[in-house]
């Protein structure tokens, strides 16, 4: 076709060069690449915590850290790992980048909007690194009271007041993705032809936007409460520091789909991609998102069956989770069941997809260890726990992450990285993370409580496993950083469609131009119209 | 020291064998359906292996399977809920006839007080086959005592009372954990539970050294803080009687009505403004800062002892 005509326009990236023109810019498409770099710094900067965690624990007894250090350490990892990178993480970049273009828009619906966005998050992460020079914050990334209120004398309101600002970030950019899914669809572009990515990140805008101002305003209270002692979350002034967790997971459970929905919505490109195939039961998968961010609401309370809240209220909490399990099982019965029949190619992107698969149903199934009222007692505040939840926000979350990174890579950078080393990287990631958190399940159950700095000697074993494993995790990941960024200097040009994938984004010139289309698509098909896919054009690299 | 590696903990109550049933189960149905799907995918992707160019078959979905997919695991996620809430109940409803102890939590330290009086750091001592129910106080932050051998924990809260039950099976030393992050030592508020045969029990109450139990110790406070000047055994004083108020129900004189237990007694004390007896005046002073938790759990203690002068001739109140 006229391909070779279209290479010829200059892409997003090098139109206008110059400083001033990226931190000025209006285009979704580069705002969304600060925020990969933003995010890409603060997952460094988390893995190193995390790495410092993985080194005290090796032995039993306090090493290198002091018990007070290893406390912020902790804290530190949790709030920029959660905050600074997985919120932001797949919404703010290949959300960002994509959601506009795969429904034939030229932006999203407020460009000025998106790029206030990310400055906002700037300011709110700068004030917390600020928290961090100032020698830190020891209380968790919970924040739970009244220790932040009243005891600890950290830099807590300092942290709080990043988290707070940073929220805002969210809320414009959900704000931005739900108007623009309403209002900006190209001609043809219906609500059922729409891939799967930009339900998933609508049902999170929509999380975003309802959930956050309560996380706000609860830190903003704490922040009050240690400067003017109003008696809020303190007892001893009239308060109540259980209302404080009501609050915050009121936000914080919701928030966990905020981290994994989007990643669900990548599979499912994925997933049709790797298959070549149309997606199974598109419209389950995609109500099934919103099924999530929904129900997902209505859970807060599991978090808080040993608080002494009322049975009753506690009876209600576990069955709304043990119902939201289902609307993700059936995700996963549809992804498996698009494979059937397929015509399964063995790119990269399958291994993220499988890679994916394994942790999330992990994750997933020990959710309902954990919504299970009696075996909770048990579990609760164990590494039981952190495995759980690593398995689903990590392994799940940054799983899916990579895998549409690299998906989307030759799309957003013009660029092939070497399809080989993202088959190793994306095993390696695979089996570090399993032996870094599959013997956390074990030593929870054990009774290993988590935020312990020193531990009784029998649960030596397993945590030297973990910390094996987060090594050979974090080799992993550096080497996706590394020949990530060796294919940008000299990876082989990417043509426009390498994965033969369907959809719109796939139509255009690989970078885009910076209006994304010359003229505005209309769309006559539905999504994954595999039967119809182009072949992909691979001149440029091939695998074997 | 055993040579064999441990994966499990010891059960040593008996609750902790209704708690593994529930997980085996729910281990269980999770490794059929993880291996059920990983080998489904595995199977799909040699299978069904493709190249480039070529298409998948012209599947759109099925209904039945969205139903069947959908119905199983709903159905599965509910006997989980069914069990896991029953199991609930029962931790949560300490039997009639436990033994009372009193645990209070400040950082980062447990301090225990039997009904007899013998006091303990950091360890708790306990008979074996008889129920013990802890009631829990925090003098600052929130912490939680853990037994995994028990497979029992609960919140410490400041600003009220919780508790929970165990009866311990098996004699022998078991870890107690703080398992609420509660500060710099929150790792080292831990201690052991020693699970002793009754006869050892009694022995070593015997050898404790008693400061008076709680019900003589809160007996004494009441007079010190001048309690008993306007709670008198009779209703003569400026304050209602206490006679018989523990497990009553009090009427409030802004309309409401509240179960006197024990979060009650002590807000009582605590806040008395927050709920004023109906008929009286919220003249009650608080003692917010003047007694310690400790106190405060013998006073409670004492209080629950009060029963109403002459129970034959006690009117029953409607
Ligand atoms: C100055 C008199 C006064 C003193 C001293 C006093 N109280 Fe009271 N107390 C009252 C009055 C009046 C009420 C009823 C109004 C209210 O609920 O505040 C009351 C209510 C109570 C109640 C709730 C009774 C019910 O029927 O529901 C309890 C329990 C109680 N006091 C315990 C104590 C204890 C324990 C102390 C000592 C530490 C104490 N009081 C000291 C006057 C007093
Ligand atoms: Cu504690
Ligand atoms: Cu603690």
């Amino acid at each position: 076709m006229k391909e070779a005509d279209v290479q010829q326009e200059p892409s997003y990236l090098g139109a206008p060069y110059g400083l001033a023109s990226w931190l000025l810019t209006k285009d979704h498409k580069r705002i969304a690449i600060l925020y990969l770099i933003s995010i890409t710094i603060f997952f460094a900067i988390g893995g190193s915590f995390a790495a410092m965690i993985r080194a005290e624990l090796v032995t039993p007894q306090g090493d290198f850290l002091t018990a007070d250090l290893y406390n912020k350490v902790f804290t530190l990892h949790g709030v920029v790992m959660i905050f600074f990178f997985l919120i932001p993480s797949i919404p703010a970049t290949l959300g960002n980048f994509f959601m506009p273009i795969m429904i034939g828009a030229k932006d999203l619906a407020f460009p000025r909007i998106n790029l206030l966005s990310w400055y906002i998050y700037v300011v709110g992460a700068t004030l917390t690194l600020a928290a961090v020079i100032m020698g830190g914050v020891d209380t968790g990334w919970t924040f739970y009271t009244p220790y932040s209120s009243i005891s600890s004398t950290t830099n807590v309101t300092t942290a709080a007041l990043g988290v707070f600002i940073t929220g805002f970030s969210s809320i414009l950019t959900g704000f931005n993705f739900i108007v623009t899914v309403h209002r900006m669809r190209a001609p043809g572009m219906t609500w059922f032809r729409m891939p799967l990515f930009v339900w998933a990140n609508y049902a999170t805008s929509l999380v975003m936007i309802l959930g956050t101002p309560v996380i706000a305003i609860t830190v903003l209270l704490i922040a009050a409460e240690r400067a003017l002692h109003l008696g809020v979350f303190d007892p001893r002034i009239g308060g109540d520091p259980v209302l404080f967790q009501h609050l915050f997971w009121f936000y914080s459970h919701p928030a966990v789909y905020i981290m994994i929905l989007p990643g669900m919505g990548v599979i499912s490109e994925l997933v049709a991609n790797v298959s070549r195939k149309q997606i199974f039961g598109y419209s389950f998968v995609a109500f099934s998102s919103l099924a999530i961010a929904i129900i997902g609401f209505l859970v807060w309370g599991h978090h808080m069956f040993v608080t002494g809240q009322s049975i009753y209220a506690g009876l209600v909490f576990s069955i709304i989770t043990m119902l939201v399990a289902v609307p993700s099982a059936v995700k996963t019965f549809n992804w498996t069941a698009t494979m059937y029949k397929g015509a399964v190619v063995w790119d990269s992107p399958l291994f993220w997809v499988l890679g994916f698969m394994g942790l999330f149903l992990i994750g997933g199934l020990t959710g309902l260890f954990l919504g299970a009222m009696g075996l909770d007692i048990h579990l609760h505040d164990t590494y039981f726990v952190v495995a759980h939840f690593h398995y689903i926000m990590v392994g799940g979350g940054v799983m899916a992450f990579l895998g549409g990174l690299h998906f989307y890579w030759p799309k957003m950078t013009g660029r092939m990285y070497s399809e080989p080393l993202a088959k190793v990287a994306s095993m390696l990631v695979f089996f570090g993370f399993n032996l870094t958190f599959f013997p956390q399940f074990i030593v929870g159950y054990m009774g290993m409580p988590r935020r312990y700095h020193s531990y009784p000697a029998e649960f030596q074993v397993f945590n030297v496993l973990s910390t094996a494993g987060a090594t050979v995790l974090g080799a992993g990941y550096l080497m996706i950083l590394l020949y990530l960024v060796y294919s940008i200097v000299k990876g082989p040009k990417a043509p426009m469609n390498p994965w033969g994938a369907t959809g719109l984004e796939w139509k255009i010139q690989s970078p885009p131009i910076t209006h994304n289309f010359h003229e505005t698509p209309v769309v006559t098909e539905e999504a994954y119209d595999y039967l119809h896919a182009p072949a992909p054009t691979r001149e440029v690299t091939h695998h074997e | 020291m055993s040579s064999t590696l441990p994966l499990f903990p010891p059960s040593a109550s008996t609750v902790a064998g209704d708690v593994d049933a529930l997980f085996f189960f729910i281990l269980a149905v999770s490794a059929f359906f993880a291996v059920l799907v990983s080998v489904l995918i595995l199977y799909f992707t040699f299978k069904f292996k493709g190249k480039h160019g070529e298409a998948g078959a012209d599947i759109h979905g099925s209904l039945t399977l969205e139903l069947i997919w959908t119905g199983i695991p709903f159905v599965l996620a509910m006997v989980m809920f069914v069990w896991g809430a029953q199991l609930f109940f029962t931790l949560a409803k300490p039997p009639a006839d436990a033994m009372d102890v009193f645990v209070v939590g400040k950082q980062w330290m447990w301090k225990v007080q039997h009904p007899e009086g013998v006091r303990e750091i950091n360890e708790l001592h306990v008979p074996i086959g008889r129920p013990v129910r802890l009631t829990l106080g925090s003098e600052d932050v929130i912490h939680d005592f853990y037994i995994p051998a028990f497979r029992v924990k609960m919140d410490v809260v400041p600003g009220r009372l919780t508790t929970m039950w165990f009866t311990a099976t098996k004699t022998g030393e078991y870890h107690i954990f703080c398992s609420q992050y509660c500060g710099t030592k929150h790792s080292g508020m831990i201690g052991t539970v020693v699970a002793m045969q009754p006869e050892d029990y009694e022995a070593w109450l015997a050898g404790g050294r008693s400061t008076g139990s709680a019900v003589q110790n809160g007996e004494r406070l009441f007079t010190e803080l001048s309690c008993i000047t306007c709670h008198k055994a009779d209703s003569s004083g400026r304050g209602p009687t206490l006679a018989g108020v523990f497990g009553s129900t009090v009427q409030l004189n802004d309309g409401r009505k509240v179960l006197a237990d024990e979060n009650y007694l002590r807000e009582s004390i605590m806040s008395p403004q927050a709920k004023v007896v109906q008929g009286f005046q919220p003249i009650m002073p608080t003692f917010q800062g003047l007694v310690s938790e400790e106190n405060l759990l013998q006073l409670i203690a004492y209080v629950k002892t009060l029963k109403p002068a002459e129970p034959a001739s006690a009117p029953v109140k409607k």
